[in-house]
């Protein structure tokens, strides 16, 4: 086993592309514990700490492009944090202040966990996820990158290189059920926003289906909302919490983060 | 492979497992024991150490990405004059009681105080959330982050 830790992202796709068995790290908590208790042995680590391109936000006439390597403690600084505030509340609630520092968006995407806390917020942003390899750069739906239980669309020579999303301004808000503040994988969550301006409501939910999903409606459907959210989940059951428990949280859920957003 | 780590102010330098983390590197490679080792997944905190300035969990750092970057453990906090002002206010306060969780509570609050000399109670408790203790209760804790918040 080996650790290359390539300095720019050319580099890192090049490696990527001669030997696709390379296991890419970021924050490593969630590639840290596979290899802690031996889930895991890949033929080596591809570490993405040191590749500039991946690092930081910017912002073009409206469209925002998000590094792969943003941490949780950086999506929660402003000025982001009032751009995505459904993202930032999202990660205000990963972990812990130690996770957070650690954790990334582009780490949140590649394991692709249907409890993912920062997905559904990017789901209610329809945001895209940009793609890179040496063949080129394509940017795909967040939706169409989602594929299954920690499946994605990434292809083999493929790394995550960003976010790219135009934040629609809608009120918005994200909650999450668990069993106390701190360290919870959601038993079930939600991201939702009233976009006025689009008259759309949209809902993403998370931990109730094989991957979030997105649900919308128009503004004039709120009082059926909470009940097509939940009609559209598809929650198993598991030890976190029930199939039935998850739709009733969800369809609470909606109708409190309605009222939070309609104002 | 060799890798080379500036942890507290010194180079060090150390022949790993590619795969391991900071924390064993630590630990078993370094002669830095006072980190500490317990869950190995980031639940506890015990293993908190500064990575370049950031409260992060030693036990989900892959070694090899410290290269190049400042480790600061808790070894790193007593200066020449004594221990530093969070370590005695948990002596002072009674924090300790087994000790397991102490090392990485004392960086945590060190964190904490640097950036924020005066946190409010809500802040001393999202700021500990990462760290877990199973025998104080967390009053005493929160004491001596208080008294050391004082000092
Ligand atoms: C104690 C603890 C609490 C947690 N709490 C939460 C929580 O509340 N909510 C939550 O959603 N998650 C939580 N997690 C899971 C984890 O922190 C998140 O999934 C985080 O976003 C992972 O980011 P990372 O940078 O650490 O990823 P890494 O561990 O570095 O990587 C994760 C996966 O993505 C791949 N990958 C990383 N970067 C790229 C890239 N640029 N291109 C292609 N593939 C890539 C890796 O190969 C790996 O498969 C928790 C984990 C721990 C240990
Ligand atoms: S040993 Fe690292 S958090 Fe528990
Ligand atoms: S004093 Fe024993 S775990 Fe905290």
């Amino acid at each position: 086993m080996e650790v290359v830790s390539p300095r720019t992202l050319e580099e890192a796709l090049r490696l990527r592309a001669a030997e696709p068995g390379l296991m890419p790290i970021e924050g490593g908590t969630d590639v840290m514990v596979d290899l802690n208790f031996d889930r895991r042995r890949p033929v080596g680590l591809l570490n993405l700490n040191e590749v500039p391109e991946l690092r930081g936000w910017s912002r073009d006439d409206g469209l925002l492009r998000i590094g792969a390597s943003l941490t949780y403690a950086q999506v929660r600084q402003r000025p982001l944090a009032d751009t995505l505030p459904a993202l930032a509340e999202a990660a205000r609630t990963v972990g812990s202040p130690q996770i957070q520092n650690r954790g990334t968006l582009g780490g949140n995407l590649g394991t692709a966990s249907p409890a993912g806390d920062s997905l559904p917020p990017l789901l209610i942003e329809r945001a895209d996820v940009e793609l890179a390899s040496v063949r080129g750069v394509r940017t795909l739906a967040l939706e169409r990158f989602l594929l299954g239980p920690k499946r994605n669309a990434l292809a083999a020579d493929e790394l995550i290189a960003g976010i790219r999303v135009r934040p629609s301004g809608a009120r918005q808000t994200f909650m999450k059920v668990g069993p106390r503040n701190a360290m919870v994988i959601a038993v079930v969550s939600l991201a939702l926003a009233v976009d006025r301006e689009r008259e759309e409501l949209r809902a993403a939910y998370g931990s109730a289906g094989p991957v979030p999903g997105l649900v919308t409606a128009s503004t004039g459907e709120r009082e059926t909302f909470p009940e097509l959210v939940a009609a559209a989940a598809e929650p198993i059951d598991d030890l976190r919490g029930t199939a039935a428990y998850r739709r009733h949280a969800l369809r609470v859920l909606v109708g409190r983060a309605l009222e939070r957003c309609w104002a | 492979m060799r890798i080379e780590l500036d942890v507290n102010g010194e180079q060090l330098e150390a022949d790993v497992w590619a795969g391991e983390s900071l924390l064993y590197v630590l630990r078993e490679r370094l002669g830095l024991p006072g980190s500490k080792n317990a869950c190995e997944q980031g639940e506890c905190g015990s293993c908190s150490v500064l990575l370049d300035g950031e409260l992060v969990c030693a036990c989900l750092v892959l070694a090899a990405q410290a290269e190049g970057h400042e480790v600061v453990t808790v070894e790193g906090l007593a200066g020449a004059e004594g221990l530093h002002p969070v370590q005695a206010a948990f002596a002072r306060a009674g924090a300790v009681q087994c000790g397991f969780c102490t090392p990485g509570l004392v960086v945590t609050t060190a964190h904490l105080l640097e950036r924020n000399p005066d946190p409010s109670e809500d802040e001393i408790r999202e700021a500990l959330s990462g760290n877990l203790c199973r025998c104080t209760g967390y009053a005493k804790i929160f004491d001596a982050v208080k008294l050391a918040a004082g000092t």
